[in-house]
């Protein structure tokens, strides 16, 4: 069995607010093996960009990491000084972002970019050598060696988002965490950056952690899923599971309100909303719109605990 | 049959540069007519730069077509009298993608409610437009109490697409244009919102032209639909056939690049990035030769036509030229009746 190479323990994030701490993701764990593709799936507002960005200790004021340790290996990421962050970060914890390709300098060209994220983490090479790895590179993630020469305005959306892999996996990261990857792409073009990713992460044996609120792309990319809800994990089971025989009610719900390609007439939505943040509700957070809710649900916070082997759930009902 | 909006041979070229002028085709020979007796949904399917939203606006005679013409009651949009406009504004009515974007956001989200009650003169008195606001509030599944009277940064995003669906419902129009409505709302929502639009068809007989670059919801919602690429019609008819049994080539690689919300895993291989190595065509060939694994040197000659390849569906692919072919205005000849309940 292979150890875990990422191990979130209890993380607790507020957004100070002039009304007050809002808690954006709430105690929540999990862990990622080396190889193993973990989803999490949220709406908007449910915790899931903060919480990837957390995990790197990117999050900005008014965002702050309140408790909790990210493990990597043997180190614990929230003890470790901002330099040792800074190296952590690129060379074993890749960020793909969401709108990478935005992200990019417009007025580099793109071998260039790939040279100063090696430089930046003390890989010195030669003028040869930057031309020889961002060939290795772009090839790598499926693009042109003349890719390099090229300006990003020269480049199409999906070009610029491989560009963008390339310089994430430039140092070989343990850990890839992907946030909305692809939300900005077309069907074909995102299936094409998905499976580029995909073989590299095998390449690489990585583990990915991909968040976004696609079923669908969870469904066909990811081994594990994580469902939140208002800051919470309600729900991680295989994603075979997910989709076969949900466990949390609102996963169920999430399932039933996806349209189907297969049958029309076949979803429906959840009524009612999500909570405020800065006024969750007592007890389970989704018990204001739970059609299975009992009296315990808004007294108690149900437990975060292994419903079936492999399977965990936060549900008082299972 | 009668005609409540149509669209004759549009093209729409838009142009830029002053000294060095190049244009770019938006949408190229297009014609659709939408019926005013026998209401329908009309799913118009595309991915960025396919013409859809450029559609979408010379429909709602925002831009004015270079060649072509769109009708109103067989009045041209660009020609006629403003009392024909003042009719047009009340049948036909649009929904935007973004209901963030709609709002000025210094006035409560009743101020867009009111307008048009004002406008059109729909209600007498004040307590009768609050009735009238209430009811179409309660419609799109709002309770007016929680609604009205807040700023628009105090819904929720899909709070405010719905209100937009409220005042697009509350002049009772005959065909509402929606442009990706529910592509910035959660999944949640969004099945309730096209649960409220496709209520809405079937009960009050409102025609839609529902435009997207999501085919499950288009197939959940639309009888028939358009699958457009770089400005063109590439396949068209009974939503079912398109969907499940789909003929053109990209409408292939379209369905079959969807990731299916379910537990069958149908990514498994790496698709093939190149091109078929046949040069991209100009303005003279299929647009989607250049992509297309079975080209051949006729679809560098002439754009293929309509090819009637079932009774409810048209193809516009030499692969079916043994079919009759169709005239470009004849489309909907390929289009089935709608569903009735």
């Amino acid at each position: 069995m292979t150890a875990d190479v990422l191990r979130v323990h209890d993380l607790l994030v507020y957004y100070d607010t002039p009304v007050g701490a809002v808690t954006a993701v709430n105690h929540i764990s999990f862990s990622l093996k080396a190889g193993e593709r973990l989803g999490l799936a949220g709406e908007s507002g449910s915790g899931k960009s903060t919480l990837a960005l957390s995990i790197l200790r990117l999050l900005k004021p008014p965002g702050r990491i309140a408790a909790g340790e990210v493990w990597l290996d043997s180190d614990n990421l929230m003890t470790l000084s901002a330099e040792e962050m800074r190296q952590v970060r690129l060379a074993q914890v890749a960020l793909i972002p969401q709108g990478s390709m935005n992200s990019l300098n417009p007025v580099m060209r793109i071998k260039e970019q790939i040279a100063d994220a090696l430089q930046d983490h003390g890989v010195q090479l030669s003028r040869r050598q930057v031309a020889k790895r961002a060939h290795e590179l772009l090839q790598w993630v499926g693009l042109r060696p003349e890719v390099a020469n090229m300006f990003p305005h020269e480049l199409s959306g999906g070009m610029k988002q491989r560009a963008c892999i390339a310089i994430a996996m430039s140092l070989r990261p343990k850990v890839i965490i992907a946030d909305e990857p692809t939300s900005a792409l077309d069907v074909v073009v995102q299936k094409q950056v998905m499976e580029t990713l995909a073989r590299i992460q095998r390449d690489l044996q990585a583990a990915v952690l991909l968040v976004g609120h696609d079923m669908g792309l969870m469904a066909q990319f990811v081994d594990r899923l994580g469902v939140m809800y208002a800051g919470q994990l309600l729900e991680v089971s295989p994603v075979r599971d997910i989709f076969t025989q949900p466990l949390h009610p609102y996963t169920q719900m999430l399932i039933a309100s996806l349209p189907s390609l297969a049958q029309k007439g076949t979803f429906q939505g959840i009524p009612g909303l999500p909570p405020a943040l800065r006024a969750l509700p007592s007890g389970c957070v989704f018990h204001p719109r739970c059609p299975h809710a009992v009296e315990r649900c808004q007294s108690e916070a149900p437990l975060f605990r292994e419903v079936r082997p492999h399977a965990w759930a936060a549900c008082h009902l299972l | 049959m009668t005609t409540l909006l149509e669209a004759q041979h549009v093209t729409k070229i838009f142009s830029s540069g002053l000294l060095d002028r190049h244009s770019t085709v938006a949408l190229e020979d297009f014609s659709l007519a939408i019926d005013s007796e026998r209401p329908s949904i009309t799913a118009v399917v595309g991915e960025s730069g396919s013409g859809k939203t450029t559609l979408a606006r010379l429909l709602l005679g925002l831009v004015a077509p270079t060649r072509g013409e769109v009708l109103y009651k067989e009045q041209d949009l660009q020609t006629m009298s403003h009392a024909a406009w003042h009719a047009f504004r009340r049948d036909v009515q649009v929904i935007f993608q973004d209901p963030y974007e709609v709002y000025n956001p210094f006035y409560r989200v009743d101020h867009v409610l009111t307008t048009p009650v004002a406008k059109f003169k729909l209600a007498t008195s004040r307590a009768a437009a609050r009735t009238l606001i209430a009811e179409v509030l309660q419609a799109v599944g709002l309770r007016p109490e929680e609604t009205l009277g807040r700023f628009p940064h105090q819904l929720s995003g899909g709070q405010r697409q719905r209100v937009m669906v409220a005042r697009a419902l509350l002049v009772r129009p005959r065909l509402i244009v929606a442009d990706e409505p529910v592509s910035m709302v959660d999944a949640s929502l969004r099945a309730t919102i096209l649960g409220t639009l496709r209520t809405m068809h079937l009960e009050r007989g409102i025609s839609m032209i529902y435009i997207t670059h999501d085919l499950a919801t288009a197939y959940q919602i639309s009888d028939n639909i358009v699958v457009l690429y770089r400005g063109a019609v590439v396949e068209a008819g009974d939503v079912e056939l398109v969907v499940k049994q789909p003929q053109h080539p990209y409408t292939q690689l379209l369905m079959s690049s969807i990731p299916l919300a379910s537990a069958e895993r149908t990514w498994t291989t790496e698709t093939d990035i190149g091109a078929s190595g046949l040069q991209a065509p100009g303005s003279a060939g299929c647009k989607f030769a250049d992509r297309c694994p079975r080209a051949t040197s006729l679809c560098l000659q002439a754009a293929p036509p309509l090819f009637h390849t079932d009774r409810y569906r048209a193809v516009a692919c030499y692969l079916y030229q043994s079919a009759p072919a169709l005239a470009v205005a004849e489309m909907g000849k390929a289009f089935t009746a709608p569903a009735r309940l």
